[in-house]
């Protein structure tokens, strides 16, 4: 299982990287934005993609919408972990497509809950 | 004050400083100055006026009037919010390192202990009866080194989660910065219009930004955002995920 996290912000992706080893995902990469992940994703190889909404470059919803015009990434699961929290950004993301969303600042148990729902949604 | 009208009281200035008249002179010199005095706060009265109308003017359709009304007082509880976040990350990393410093020391002190009687134990000095006491501290020691291992999983934890502030404060002093940036960019304008009323131009609406973190009692007043992870997972749930 390799996920990709992505978030502008370093120490997030240590925190969001930590808390995924905690959990048992050892094989992680990072990128700071959309324009540097979607190319990561384009690659192939990653199983799962955590990303961020607001960043320069691209943001986390202009990724979101990629990734799922990409017939080969169309599947990816995808969890969302932002400080937008505006109603209708989150039904804006939840008809891109994504698979969870998590909203900042967030709990370890947060994070661990919403991963494990997305795989057991895709198991399922 | 027309210049004949100067002209004469000048010319009864002369003449009543070559008479000596002390009293004549020093009516003549009030009245001067009172009249020039006068012309003074007129044109000072003008150019308040000027002014006044330029900052109205321009106050009635560009975005200042906001700014100070709303944003600023709303920038004070932002950077407020800053302050409480990173005084909660603080603490939180402060307690859990003054939690976990003792188990740490405890720890050190029990294996220090147990590695000197170990040691007399392979040098072949222990008595038999010291042997079993040692077996029995040596069997707690590692029980309790799991338990005591644990907590330190649990408090790097906290440590790890507590620097989460890092990345929201970062957010929400840029959106301050943004906004000072503004304030000055509007404020040149203000200055300009003030200097030059006739060229009143209306300002031009930034593109609104994405709205970012949700600080408490400044973004969620209208209802329309989730304000932690539960009305998230209600919404989702209501979109039928």
């Amino acid at each position: 299982m390799k996920i990709l996290v992505v978030d502008d912000f370093s120490t997030m992706r240590r925190i969001v990287k930590n808390l995924l080893r905690d959990l048992g995902f050892t094989n992680t990469v990072e990128a700071d934005d959309g324009k540097t992940a979607l190319p990561i994703l384009e690659a192939g190889g990653i199983d799962f993609l955590v990303t961020d909404w607001n960043m320069p470059g691209m943001t986390g919803i202009d990724l979101l919408k990629a990734v799922r015009a990409n017939p080969d990434l169309v599947d990816l699961p995808v969890l969302m972990v932002t400080a937008e929290a505006k109603r209708e950004q989150i039904i804006m993301a939840a008809q891109a497509g994504v698979n969870g969303y998590v909203i900042k600042p967030f709990t370890a148990a947060t994070l661990k809950e919403k991963i494990e729902k997305v795989f057991e949604r895709i198991d399922g | 004050m027309t210049n004949d009208f100067r002209l004469d009281l000048a010319k009864d200035l002369v003449i009543a400083l070559e008479q000596g008249n002390e009293i004549e002179t020093e009516k003549l010199l009030d009245k001067l100055a009172g009249y020039k005095a006068s012309e003074l706060f007129q044109e000072v009265g003008q150019l308040t006026r000027q002014l006044h109308d330029s900052m109205a003017g321009f106050s009635l359709d560009s975005k200042i009037t906001s700014m100070t009304e709303n944003d600023i007082p709303d920038a004070k509880e932002r950077l407020q919010y800053v302050i409480t976040m990173t005084e909660q990350a603080a603490n939180q990393t402060l307690n859990a390192v003054e939690e976990l410093l003792p188990v740490s020391k405890t720890l050190n002190e029990q294996a220090e202990a147990l590695s000197e009687k170990w040691e007399r134990f392979l040098d072949r000095e222990m008595p038999f009866e010291e042997f079993k006491s040692m077996s029995a501290e040596i069997t707690l020691h590692f029980s309790q080194s799991r338990g005591s291992l644990i907590q330190v999983e649990k408090g790097l934890n906290d440590i790890l989660m507590a620097q989460g502030f890092q990345d929201i404060t970062g957010q929400i002093i840029k959106r301050v910065i943004d906004l000072v940036q503004d304030l000055e960019l509007s404020m040149v304008e203000l200055i300009r219009l003030a200097g030059d009323a006739s060229k009143h131009e209306e300002g031009k609406a930034k593109e609104p930004d994405l709205p970012g973190p949700v600080v408490p009692g400044v973004d969620d007043k209208v209802g329309d955002v989730a304000s932690n992870q539960d009305d998230v997972d209600d919404l989702l749930s209501s979109l039928g995920f």
